[in-house]
């Protein structure tokens, strides 16, 4: 799904990722962890093309990143379900218009069982009219997942998804991802949760990728 | 539910809507009164190049008794002067009608003395001005040839250059109207960044995201130039009447099927939004990431 190839980073600086050769396949479920600042939104942001590579080659769905277009970029993203770190929402529009989102920007009609399914599903179906700056950090979060999944996306990148979240929260909000799983996307989640990661780890075949000196190793069982 | 128009996802700006419309109703009431001015420039310009070609008059002052011998002798002299098509003695009533808008009605035109007008009509080919003078000075030493062409000339030429600062002034008001929506625009998108942000991270096309402003802007510049454009025509219609005011202010206004020239400016106000609009929303959008 989203292969990396060498693939080194900057924001112009000295390299924040250097080196990572890695592979997303499909149906497979990754934890992305390391220090506050060691890169993991960064990661993420190669993953959707916000950023491009300052060396080596990421290819998202078998295209190069490089050879993306404008528009190219919209039509990944469809296929690419996005949890940012800080769930930004469109303030003006109720929960209900910011969920359906990612189908109104593809211009598709929003079929109304599908939405109030979903949202029942992330448990905010009662706050479907509410407006996002009236939310609580954790109902943000699930607005966030619930939008990042109504468009049935091939692969989902959840940053930090439990960061504003209690414990309980946090094990709903990941067993919504691991059921997403089971249903065959591909998942991504970064946290620097480890207890989080051990938990879920005994409920999915996970692996874990950690950053540590610019570089992004698989995690043994010294987790 | 689900958003109905596209242009929703972007949320309506307040103040600086209003701005726009009220832009555009000003630059359309503007636009109306250059292009009434261009309109009428170009009328008296035609007029007064028209009248310029084909007419002449000759003033004869001379004492009672020898007005009649002497314009004789100048009737005489245009008859066989090359170049003339008609000569023709204006009559007494003629003449008051001209002198009345001067010295009123109840002028005693057998007690003054007042010139006798002749009114020369020119062929193509034209006559010799210069030669026709001396003629003059020769048999009826109190005849003049006014020709019109002297102070007709400059006044065409004016007339002219009028319109085609009215013309000047109806695109650089266009002009202004495209910086203005411009910059209107561009605010909108700066202000709007994190929602065009979101737009993107969900997988909207910068078409989709431009489509939402351009819509907005075309629709604000359209309602805005139509009020303008509307009380701009009100404006003109509720000048003095033709006859009432005299002299050039007669002819500032529309006249027949120019009056439908003004309802042009909407749409034309509404394609400048539309194209300004779109080029500042892709430019903005592509620096944007
Ligand atoms: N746009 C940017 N320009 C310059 N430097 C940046 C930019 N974005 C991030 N950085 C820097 O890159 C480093 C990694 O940032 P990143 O957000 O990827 O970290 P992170 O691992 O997600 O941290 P956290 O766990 O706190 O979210 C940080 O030192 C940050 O200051
Ligand atoms: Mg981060």
């Amino acid at each position: 799904m989203i292969a990396f190839d060498n693939v080194a980073y900057s924001y112009g600086g000295a390299e924040l990722l250097s080196e990572v050769s890695l592979q997303l396949a499909p149906g497979s479920f990754h934890f992305l962890t390391g220090p506050s600042g060691s890169g993991k939104s960064t990661f993420l942001k190669l993953c959707y093309a916000e950023l491009r590579p300052t060396a080596g080659q990421i290819s998202i769905f078998d295209r190069d990143v490089r050879s993306l277009g404008r528009d190219d970029i919209a039509r990944t993203r469809r296929r690419i379900g996005i949890v940012h770190q800080d769930c930004q929402f469109l303030d003006h529009l109720p929960l209900a218009a910011n969920v359906a989102l990612p189908l109104t920007v593809a211009e598709r009609d929003t079929p109304v069982q599908d939405l109030s399914d979903l949202l029942a599903w992330v448990g905010l179906a009662h706050l479907a009219d509410a407006l996002p700056p009236s939310l609580s950090g954790g109902e943000r979060q699930r607005a966030a997942l619930a939008r990042a999944v109504i468009i049935a996306p091939d692969v989902i990148l959840a940053d930090e998804p439990t960061g504003n979240v209690d414990w309980e929260m946090s094990l709903r909000l990941l067993s919504l991802l691991v059921e997403l799983n089971r249903m065959g996307k591909t998942i991504l989640v970064a946290t620097h949760d480890l207890t989080l990661i051990r938990t879920v780890k005994q409920q999915v075949a996970a692996r874990v990728l950690r950053i540590r000196n610019r570089r992004i190793q698989l995690a043994g069982a010294d987790l | 539910m689900a958003l109905r128009h596209a242009e929703r996802v972007v949320p309506p700006s307040g103040p600086s809507a209003w701005l726009t419309t009220l832009t555009s109703a000003a630059m359309a009431f503007l636009a109306v009164f250059a292009l009434a001015l261009a309109l009428a420039s170009g009328r008296l310009a035609d007029r007064w190049t028209e009248g310029l070609a084909n007419s002449a008059t000759i003033r004869i002052s001379a004492p009672a008794d020898q007005m009649d011998r002497q314009t004789q002798a100048v009737l005489d002299l245009l008859a066989t002067t090359p170049g003339v098509a008609s000569a023709r003695a204006m009559t007494d009533e003629e003449q008051r009608k001209l002198l009345e808008p001067w010295f009123g009605p109840d002028l005693p035109l057998d007690t003054l003395p007042i010139p006798r007008l002749i009114e020369v009509t020119q062929d193509a080919a034209g006559y010799d001005g210069e030669g026709l003078r001396l003629r003059l000075a020769a048999e009826a030493p109190g005849a003049i040839l006014d020709d019109h062409t002297r102070w007709r000339v400059p006044l065409a030429v004016a007339a002219g250059r009028l319109r085609i600062l009215g013309l000047v002034s109806v695109v650089l008001i266009l002009g202004t109207m495209a910086g203005m929506i411009t910059l209107a625009a561009n605010a909108a998108l700066a202000t709007n960044a994190q929602v065009i942000r979101v737009l993107r991270l969900v997988g909207a096309r910068d078409a989709f995201i431009a489509r939402a402003f351009v819509r907005r802007f075309t629709l604000r510049a359209l309602s805005g130039a139509a009020m303008g454009t509307a009380l701009g025509m009100l404006a003109v219609a509720a000048l003095p009447s033709a006859d009432a005011a005299g002299g050039f202010l007669t002819g500032l206004g529309f006249q027949g099927a120019g009056w439908l020239l003004p309802l042009v400016l909407p749409p034309l106000a509404a394609v400048v939004a539309f194209v300004t609009t779109r080029n500042a929303a892709f430019g903005k959008l592509r620096e944007m990431m």
